[in-house]
């Protein structure tokens, strides 16, 4: 039985939602050009996933097995919702910029995997830590992401500017490729690369080794 | 003619689903390991998308856009805050329906995308091009021409990136890029081919 802290702290490092499990990279990677969306977009999974949680772990006993995949999925779009109708009143910009990527927490397999693996067979105070925890190891890969792209990409930090570009009258030289698509992937893969360096005993685990590449048998 | 052609190859080569806009991405990675499951999730993507799209495009204006409901005798309803609801409702209902047609009639089609129907539904891609549809208007036709493009667009992504994987696995990567970050870059290098697409324009 695991405890409350490795159920909070596991996911953000150890066993990270988007670098080792492979859940939520969809909508996770087109919102990180500029850093004040990607914290918006952050706060709204950590909302979404905990509550969500919380919500299936509840009615997990009344659920019957055959409609669990529509029952789950109406807590989360009703959450989903929310979150939406809050963001266009309170930060209706921000709300604009983040366009259909909001609608698509829904789909985000964070929410979805946690909810399928976790809250049915857990109580509700733990499934609360476990989505939170899951979340914020999302969030971390994402500020990561967002960290390298914005100042690179455009020269500024949350709207400020830390490197002056040379359009501008200073030094720097904007890394146009950081503001499109392909960079994202290529940061990721980095990070992927820098987290299993440093525990290495990810690189090995079977559950998320993709089988065909380690056989080495196979080449001989 | 033309405006459907135009947004047919826009919605396959220019804004692709997978590549541009990140949608589907956790299947789109978790299933490419072989070319031929790769075509067969594509097919089931193409058949779902193509037909979700255009379904949700009746229920947006038919049923939840401001004033929709004046057919009904209520003008001043406005469900539009319902969409993600009843998108997700849409899209699962089809998914289940369309297994149990394929079941029944189809058998061999309905082998080859057994596992991979249920999947569908959490499938980014399928709800981001709904909501693209409402987000850029379209109309029913265009609605069914995009929902098709998208559909074909990210069939032909993953079937890309099966074939790379399929050889990639013969090649000596380094520990820790072994398995899912090689396979994060390729997707990269892949996603730049696709932008060199972005000048055609039809």
């Amino acid at each position: 039985m695991s405890t409350s802290k490795e159920v909070l702290v596991d996911p953000i490092f150890n066993n990270n939602p988007i670098a080792l499990q492979v859940l939520g990279i969809c909508s996770a990677l087109a919102v990180t050009v500029s850093m004040n969306t990607t914290l918006v977009m952050c706060a709204a999974v950590i909302f979404v996933t905990t509550l969500s949680n919380v919500g299936v772990s509840l009615v997990r006993n009344a659920i019957p097995n055959s409609i669990r995949i529509i029952v789950q999925m109406t807590i989360i779009a009703s959450l989903v919702i929310v979150v939406d109708q809050v963001l266009q009143a309170v930060a209706y910009d921000i709300s604009k910029s983040l366009s259909v990527f909001v609608g698509l927490i829904i789909t985000n397999c964070i929410v979805m995997g946690r909810a399928e693996a976790f809250a049915m067979q857990n109580g509700p105070w733990l499934s609360a830590l476990d989505g939170f925890g899951n979340a914020v190891g999302y969030s971390v890969i994402l500020i990561g992401v967002a960290l390298v792209r914005e100042p690179l990409g455009s020269g500024t930090l949350m709207g400020f500017e830390i490197l002056p570009r040379v359009a501008d009258g200073g030094w720097y030289q904007a890394n146009g490729m950081m503001l499109l698509a392909p960079s994202a992937f290529f940061i990721i893969g980095l990070f992927i690369w820098a987290i299993r360096s440093w525990k290495t005993d990810q690189v090995e685990a079977p559950e998320y080794q993709i089988a065909d590449n380690v056989q080495y048998k196979e080449a001989m | 003619m033309e405006h459907y052609l135009a947004l047919f190859v826009r919605a396959v080569f220019i804004e692709n689903m997978a590549l541009t806009f990140f949608l589907g991405m956790c299947t789109f990675i978790a299933i490419s390991k072989k070319i031929s499951t790769a075509i067969g999730l594509g097919i089931a993507v193409v058949v779902v998308l193509a037909i979700t799209t255009p379904i949700n495009n009746l229920m947006y204006n038919y049923l939840l856009r401001d004033g929709a409901l004046a057919w009904a005798g209520l003008p001043d309803v406005d469900l539009s805050f319902l969409g993600y609801l009843s998108y997700i409702g849409v899209i699962a209902a089809m998914v289940q329906i369309l297994e149990m047609f394929l079941d029944r009639f189809v058998p061999f089609l309905y082998n080859a995308l057994g596992v991979f129907l249920p999947l569908i539904t959490v499938n980014c891609a399928i709800l981001g091009a709904s909501l693209f549809m409402v987000e850029r208007d379209y109309t029913f036709a265009e609605s069914a021409v995009f929902g098709l493009g998208a559909g074909v667009g990210w069939a032909l992504a993953i079937t890309a990136l099966a074939g790379v994987r399929e050889k990639l696995k013969y090649s000596d990567v380094p520990d820790g890029l072994r398995g899912l970050g090689i396979t994060f870059i390729s997707v990269g290098l892949i996603s730049m081919c696709f932008m060199s697409f972005g000048g055609i324009d039809i």
